[in-house]
């Protein structure tokens, strides 16, 4: 810190800004960007190169009880990818679901300086957070996952709206989350039974209430208390043919209300059965088009292995069935669950070359780039450090087409890809993997190279391959400090944990306490967790309420 | 953090977690009078004895068999570690996971082979997840649904005392409000323990037959007959009924202990149970779970499969994390005489392993970090001293069903914590490294 850097000659590609591929000196002092520099400033030349600010993942699965579950049943996942000690940096192993200190390290290595951890049971949030606190050099939040939480049903089931709301807030500054996540609501309570919902008015058993209702209340206790990033959604019906209809449903229940829908690629299939398995691409991306209220993360597909993770446990049963592979469930008392199956996209199966053909439909179809953003859904559909890969493809229309011929040949006829000529502009790219995110995050000091923001900043050389381009960044900037130059790291700080403060929306029941007693098996004193447990740490101020 | 209290008067605390067993029962309430603690409310018997005996036994700062600092000590084992070849770190699960964290750490700056309590007792628990995976759940789970309970070659009566009062026996939950009522408990072992008599029904096998009854059992699951009449002791006609009662239940669940982990066709027991576990979701909610021992040992494979992707039997010889069961495992490593240095923190290495294994322990150098004497710390070159985790030393741990907990802690301790030492140790070896002092280790065995 107190350090003064300034890059000059850079073309600047700043959407938050308006600054698109203007040559601008961008100033650091003190870890943000500044007007000017007050005194000697070190400098970085950064003549015929491309200044971004550092990229923001909104959806991802680094660290979490789930993820670690993963990494310790897939030895074979690591073996063939190791990370060696460095001065300064630790040992660590990678492939699909990497080593925590691997993670930081490859995240830097693409540029990217923040990421959100998509999915954790609030019980767990206090394991998270240490997995985050060893994941270096970039920020760091959490979602956490309320979609079927046995007293969020409770409380919609009697009616009482205030009291969600509460509870929400409780849970957020209890454990030092930044925000809330929906993951099949109502399906996976019902796994907890061995079922799933089947639509949006599917009673969920004993707490009698519908996805739908839990959709509607839990907008809606997120949109009153302020927080900085919309619900962030799962949506039901994931992986499965026909699901644009639940996914459409879905939208178009909240409609009016803030939305991010995560992964939409897995939410965007036709056809009654696997056999006529079809792209509704379109479909969804036509309702995006007509709906500013809606953001969206893609969770493309990559060919190779992947991990699948996620609370959407009667799902990974479906896809442990369909696969054979291996699989690992989780149920988790009064709040959610969690499945883990390995899975390999391949080049020569139909449905899995389709599903990269639906996401990428879906990137050059959703026309406003600040509604649609960059993720594999990590580890679920590839692994995160495969981001300059899909670069190419959205700016390589050629490329894309090389693809397309190589996939499986019943997709031909299948996409409208070959039909799509868009290719995605630097400042496209720009906004789909850090302005968009951040906005839509409510970081107002990331995701752009303004006065006042984060000095975190990702420099790379210009190459007509855009893979090689984005791989390889010269520079990348942490809070003012050099962490990666010519692709070598060679500075590791910890990096910070992003959580809200909620407003104060009033204490919960006094009966509250024998109720979380009487079905949870830890104390209601041992729940919350100390922010002194988070050395690193900054807290993200609410809005007001909408 | 956990509270630190320096205060004279008599206080009580309240929701202190136990370090004992994997239950990590998060209820206790403990009376502290003069720095002493004088009550105990709500713990087992196991773990109210941890408290009230904590200034028991109590080790001392020693160096090669004389009294010594513990800067002292810490120099003399930073030394040590420094120069070693091939270095093992062991022990690791009665402590906070900081401690086991800076352990890894260690590990990863030395180039050690690092194993903890897992490798002997759960490893092949761990090995048969990674192999088929499981389906299972947190106790909580338990508690508010398993109406089938099944305890399967483990004594929690007195291995896990309030296990069955917490999760998975009386307690009432959301969809068990008649407790014990609501539960079918049976109990399958090779002798009558203890635990038969809160169980509904006890299936008595031969000895090591585990394999043979599971796999007989997934083969009725599938609604396969079998030619036998009976199988490792049992009547087949008593397995139809066993495989009726767990194919109708609403939510079943299996605990298994070290009769199958420990005992003929370790691992591949577990492939069988968990694959019958999984089998048994196509007809219901079928979960099964690990009665898991030593106060934190969740915790070392939880931080070290983070910190390297594996939870056990992890080398850092060639400057990165490998895995190896049999080639990295703690008894493998020692009964082969690869080993030329060990660090053996909060556990018992010499008095838990077989004889030659403990010998190879004494002919090398031996450095124990334990709040209390042990075997181990009665033969090793240097005793340091620790602040007993969960009592002397807060900081964070997990239960068996990998729910984390925070240690409080409960009383001052003149000592520092697991973890300050560790610490302080990784300091020192850095700073020989850095002035050259005791050369970096060579990379692994050529």
């Amino acid at each position: 810190m107190g350090r003064s850097l300034k890059i000059i000659g850079g073309e600047v590609y700043d959407p938050a800004n308006g600054i698109d591929g203007a040559i601008k000196e961008i100033c650091v002092e003190d870890g943000k960007v500044v007007q000017s520099c007050t005194g000697p400033a070190e400098v970085i030349d950064a003549t015929n190169l491309v200044v971004m600010p550092g990229g923001v993942d909104i959806h991802t699965h680094i660290g979490s009880p789930a993820v670690n579950a993963a990494r310790g049943f897939r030895p074979e996942d690591h073996r063939h990818v190791h990370f060696s000690k460095k001065p300064g940096l630790r040992s660590g192993v990678g492939s699909t679901v990497p080593s925590t200190f691997a993670t930081g390290y490859l995240y830097a290595q693409m540029g990217y300086t923040t990421v959100m951890e998509g999915a954790n049971a609030p019980i767990g949030v206090r394991h998270t957070h240490e997995e985050l606190i060893d994941t270096p050099i970039v920020d760091k939040g959490l979602y956490i996952e309320l979609g079927s939480n046995e007293f969020i049903l409770k409380f919609i089931k009697a009616g009482e709206m205030e009291k969600v709301k509460r509870y929400v807030a409780w849970l957020i500054r209890s454990l030092k989350a930044y925000g809330v996540k929906l993951v099949n609501p109502g399906g996976v309570e019902q796994w907890k039974y061995g079922k799933d919902v089947k639509n949006l008015d599917d009673k969920v058993h004993y707490f009698d209430v519908t996805p739908r209702q839990i959709l509607k209340a839990l907008a809606w206790a997120n949109e009153s208390l302020g927080l900085p990033h919309s619900i962030h959604l799962h949506a039901n019906s994931l992986g499965t043919p026909n699901n644009y209809l639940t996914t459409l449903d879905t939208m178009q229940t909240l409609e009016g209300s803030r939305l991010h829908v995560a992964h939409a690629q897995f939410h965007s299939y036709g056809g009654e059965n696997w056999g006529g398995f079809c792209s509704k691409a379109a479909e969804i991306a036509e309702y995006i088009n007509t709906h500013p209220n809606i953001t969206t993360d893609i969770g493309q597909i990559v060919f190779g292995d992947a991990t699948t993770i996620t609370a959407d446990g009667p799902w990974q049963y479906r896809l442990y069935k369909l696969s054979k592979n291996k699989w690992y469930n989780q149920d988790i008392e009064v709040e959610s669950g969690c499945g883990i199956v390995p899975y390999t996209y391949r080049e020569n199966n139909f449905v899995n070359s389709l599903q990269w053909a639906i996401g990428l439909e879906l990137f050059l179809l959703i026309r406003d780039p600040w509604q649609v953003f960059l993720s594999t859904d990590h580890p679920n559909g590839g692994p995160f450090y495969l981001y300059p890969w899909i670069i190419r493809l959205l700016m390589d229309k050629p490329f894309r087409d090389e693809m397309l011929k190589r996939v499986h040949k019943r997709v031909m006829p299948e996409t409208i890809l070959k039909a799509l000529d868009r290719e995605y502009t630097l400042y496209e790219i720009a906004i789909i993997s850090r302005a968009g995110p951040a906005r839509a995050l409510g970081l107002k000091h990331k995701g752009h190279l303004g006065v006042g923001a984060d000095a975190d900043i990702t420099i790379y050389s210009k190459d007509s391959d855009k893979e090689q381009m984005f791989e390889h960044p010269v520079y990348v900037i942490k809070a003012g400090e050099t962490v990666l130059r010519d692709g070598e790291i060679v500075h590791s700080p910890d990096g910070k944990t992003l959580f809200v403060v909620p407003p104060d929306v009033g204490e919960m029941d006094p009966t509250f306490k024998t109720e979380f007693e009487n079905y949870y098996t830890i104390r209601y004193q041992n729940f919350p967790i100390d922010i002194e447990d988070i050395p690193n740490r900054e807290a993200i101020p609410v809005g007001d309420p909408r | 953090m956990a509270e630190s209290v320096a205060v004279k008067e008599p206080y009580v605390m309240t929701g202190v977690v136990c370090p004992y067993c994997g239950v990590t029962c998060d209820d206790l309430e403990v009376r502290v009078e003069n720095g002493k603690i004088t009550d105990v409310k709500n713990a087992c018997v196991l773990g109210k004895d941890t408290f009230l005996h904590h200034l028991e036994g109590l080790s001392t700062p020693r160096l090669y068999g004389k009294p010594a600092t513990i800067d002292e000590c810490i120099d003399a084992a930073a030394g040590i570690l420094a120069k070693a070849k091939y270095p093992l770190i062991y022990g690791l699960d009665s402590t906070e996971l900081g401690a086991q964290r800076a352990s890894i750490e260690l590990a990863d700056l030395i180039g050690a082979n690092i194993d903890h309590t897992s490798s002997v007792c759960h490893a092949p628990s761990y090995q048969a997840v990674m192999t088929v995976g499981i389906p299972t759940c947190t106790s909580g789970e338990t508690k508010n649904r398993a109406d089938l309970v099944i305890f399967w070659g483990c004594n929690p009566a007195e291995a896990h005392p309030r296990h069955a009062t917490r999760y998975s026996v009386t307690p009432k939950g959301m969809f068990t409000p008649k407790g014990k009522k609501d539960r079918m408990v049976i109990q399958v072992d090779v002798r009558p323990t203890p635990t038969t008599r809160i169980a509904d029904a006890f299936i008595q096998m031969k000895p090591n037959s585990d394999y043979e009854v599971i796999s007989a059992l997934r083969a009725l699951v599938k609604g396969h007959e079998l030619e036998q009449t009976e199988i490792g002791g049992i009547a087949v006609d008593e397995l139809k009924a066993l495989v009726e009662k767990m194919k109708s239940c609403k939510f079943g669940i299996v605990y298994w202990g070290m009769g199958l982990t420990q005992t003929r066709g370790k691992y591949l027991n577990l492939v069988a149970l968990l694959k019958l576990a999984q089998d048994l979701n196509e007809f219901t909610k079928f979960s099964c779970a690990a009665m898991r021992g030593h106060g934190n040992v969740v915790g070392m494979a939880q931080v070290l499969t983070w910190q390297t992707g594996y939870p056990f039997h992890v080398n850092m010889s060639r400057g990165y994390p490998r895995f190896n069961p049999g080639e990295f495992s703690v008894v493998d490593l020692l009964a082969r005489k690869e080993v030329d240095a060990a660090l053996i923190v909060a556990g018992d290495a010499i008095g838990n392993f077989p004889g030659s294994l403990a010998e190879h322990l004494r002919s090398i150098p031996l450095i124990a970090i334990d709040p209390k004497e042990s075997d181990t710390t009665k033969v090793a070159d240097i005793v340091i001293p620790s602040a007993q985790g969960a009592i002397g030393a807060g900081g964070m741990a997990y239960r068996m069903d990998h729910i984390p907990l925070m240690f409080k802690k409960v009383v001052e301790s003149p000592y520092p914590s697991d973890r300050e030492i560790i610490d302080r140790i990784i300091a020192k070896v850095k700073a020989m490294k850095s002035r050259g002092n005791g050369a970096p280790a060579p990379a692994g065995r050529g």
